[in-house]
């Protein structure tokens, strides 16, 4: 059976070159991420106010910003708030959305009714407007869009686990670990959970470029992260104000490490998809 | 005539079934800007005048009943008052609709118009240079952030080329303003005969439109090309084309009319990220639309604003998704049944 899996890997990335790039992307981003601090050239808050608003050069890899910040280090450093920030919010919607969707799935009945009516409440939002509110009512602090961000994700968890485990609930394999004598509780974490979480860790996969887009988008509008700290949406909002004047590498450079965060995380979630499921592929 | 009765029908079952949704968000903005930290009175007073303030807004009474006060008030049209500009929120909102409209539409326009052709010619032709054009787009497309998309178009089209105009508002602000119609910019100055004042108010308008269709082209071209690669396999296609049809009814009147199903629910969907995106693309270009109101609201704990902004979208949501409904019945008479 593993053997099968694994041929299939290669097979598929033999045919789709291109998960196996976003993979290393994404191992080279964590890298970044875990070591940003010490291989940075700079230091990303040093300001000096001689070398301010220089265009990309040999000094400066990706130039510097009105106070003269290196924007290279900067990018580097804010690797690791950006994947924090995307990968707990997609954790903690992940962890929630699975229990109380199979749940969901499992037993059916009024719980299933009443969430799922929360859940209809959650998607009449458009999710970045709910975010917003949600940051600026429970405070402009980092931890605030986390949460925020993991809340618009978890409408997406609880529906795809209660489908997935709601087709599975009468499976003959479910019938006999109910029938020795396991709890309901049981079945569902030690049973179902596990079975869906393949399909699930895809799902989170895709999901993570769209959280690191909306935590961008947050501090980009002037939420959670303050401005000294080094993150790809503030400084994209920093070097707005120059834009007009030319500058564009204060933009073009964070957007460009926010794009290819994403790329790769979205590119690698396409290539799990199909490595999984074949009949997904489009 | 038939289906288009029942097609009403389900749009009013439809609407009827998102009433609780509905109620359920006004519930929701309201405990989330009350109940929660950030009084708005600490905000806007000194020490003395902060009980008169609480008093006056309804903020000492207990929260279930200022949640049927705020209901109330709801229902009679009163979204309460904008502390930042001392106006009812109703009234704000009311000026600022257009303009978000507007931009919103236009780039709806532009996304679908540029879509569904990709994506046909995409189908057309798989594997072909022109395919793997659209799919690398389309993969680009959605990893770009709206607001580094809008700062590079000002780049380039502003500072490098000089071709479109200061990118901040909707108009230039020594142009004088048609008399206000629809709220359309555009379409006023089209109106009015005014076609120097049109041409000011549309080069101000495609930046940030383009912009928010930049984002949203790459997930209807996709869905306009999965779903065309289907129904030109069908058969009957084969059979169209067997009979010796010209290309283009084949292509236009028999596949893409069969193939556009799930083009409108994406279209739906995308909608509504574009109401999110506003804030992005408002800040970016100082639009003056809904969405940056309610963004200065908010960071400035104006509640009522945020609360009005946040009910005025979900409501466009609603009617949204009818519209996708009655679009639905009539694209395919079919699913009215």
């Amino acid at each position: 059976m593993a053997s099968t899996t694994l041929r299939h890997t290669v097979f598929i990335l033999r045919g789709n070159p291109l998960t196996g790039i976003a993979a290393a992307g994404v191992i080279l981003l964590v890298l970044i991420a875990i070591f940003g601090p010490s291989i940075a050239p700079y230091d990303p808050v040093a300001s000096n106010v001689s070398e301010a608003l220089k265009p990309p050069s040999a000094a400066h890899l990706a130039g510097t910003d009105q106070l003269g910040r290196d924007t290279f280090s900067r990018l580097v450093v804010a690797t690791r708030l950006d994947l924090v920030i995307a990968v707990s919010a997609v954790g903690i919607s992940f962890v929630l959305g699975a229990v109380i969707g199979a749940f969901c799935g499992y037993t059916g009945g009024r719980f299933d009714r009443s969430v799922g009516r929360f859940v209809d409440v959650m998607m009449a939002f458009p999710l970045f407007v709910l975010a917003m509110a949600m940051v600026a009512a429970l405070g402009n602090r980092v931890e605030n869009i986390v949460l925020a961000t993991a809340v618009i994700n978890l409408p997406f968890y609880i529906r795809f686990a209660r489908a997935e485990v709601n087709v599975r609930r009468n499976l003959g394999w479910v019938e006999a670990a109910r029938a020795s004598g396991e709890s309901h509780g049981s079945v569902v974490l030690r049973f179902l959970l596990p079975n869906v979480l393949p399909a699930m860790a895809v799902q989170m996969s895709l999901n993570l470029g769209w959280a690191i887009l909306n935590a961008a988008g947050l501090s980009f509008i002037g939420l959670g992260v303050k401005p000294p700290t080094p993150e790809w949406g503030i400084m994209v909002a920093e070097g707005a104000r120059f834009i007009s004047t030319g500058k564009w590498w204060l933009v073009a450079f964070p957007g460009l490490a926010l794009m290819l965060a994403v790329l790769c995380f979205n590119l690698l979630g396409d290539g799990m998809r199909d490595i999984l499921d074949p009949r997904m592929r489009t | 005539m038939k289906s288009f009765g029942a097609t009403i029908s389900r749009a009013a079952k439809r609407f009827m079934s998102s009433l609780p949704a509905l109620f359920g968000v006004l519930v929701f903005t309201f405990l989330l800007m009350r109940v929660l930290p950030g009084d708005p009175a600490v905000f806007f007073a000194g020490k003395e005048e902060i009980e008169v303030i609480r008093h006056q807004m309804g903020l000492d009474k207990p929260v279930p009943e200022q949640l049927l006060l705020y209901l109330y008030d709801v229902g009679r049209g009163n979204l309460g008052k904008s502390l930042m500009t001392g106006q009812a929120v109703t009234t704000d909102l009311r000026e600022r609709l257009p303009a978000s409209l507007e931009l919103t539409l236009t780039a709806l326009l532009i996304a679908l118009v540029s879509a569904i052709p990709l994506g046909v010619l995409a189908a057309l032709k798989p594997g072909s240079a022109i395919d793997h054009g659209v799919r690398l787009f389309c993969a680009l497309g959605v990893c770009v952030p709206t607001f580094v998309s809008g700062l590079l178009l000002i780049y380039v089209f502003y500072y490098l080329l000089g071709l479109a105009p200061d990118p901040t508002g909707r108009i230039d602000v020594f142009t004088s303003l048609p008399p206000p119609r629809t709220g359309f910019l555009t379409v006023d100055f089209l109106l009015a005969g005014d076609f120097e004042g049109w041409w000011a108010a549309f080069r101000q308008l495609i930046l940030p439109a383009m912009t928010m269709a930049l984002f949203v082209i790459a997930p209807l071209a996709r869905i306009t090309r999965a779903s065309m690669l289907v129904s030109l396999g069908s058969d009957f296609v084969r059979t169209a084309r067997s009979v010796g049809l010209s290309w283009w009814r084949i292509v236009v009147t028999y596949a893409l009319r069969n193939a556009i199903l799930p083009v409108i629910t994406i279209a739906g969907i995308v909608f509504s990220t574009m109401l999110g995106a506003n804030v992005l693309v408002e800040k970016v270009y100082s639009w003056p639309g809904v969405a940056s109101y309610a963004l200065d609201a908010l960071l400035s704990s104006d509640y009522a604003p945020v609360q009005g902004f946040v009910l005025l979208m979900a409501s466009i949501f609603v009617v949204v998704n009818l519209l996708v409904d009655v679009l639905y019945g009539i694209a395919d008479p079919r699913v009215s049944i």
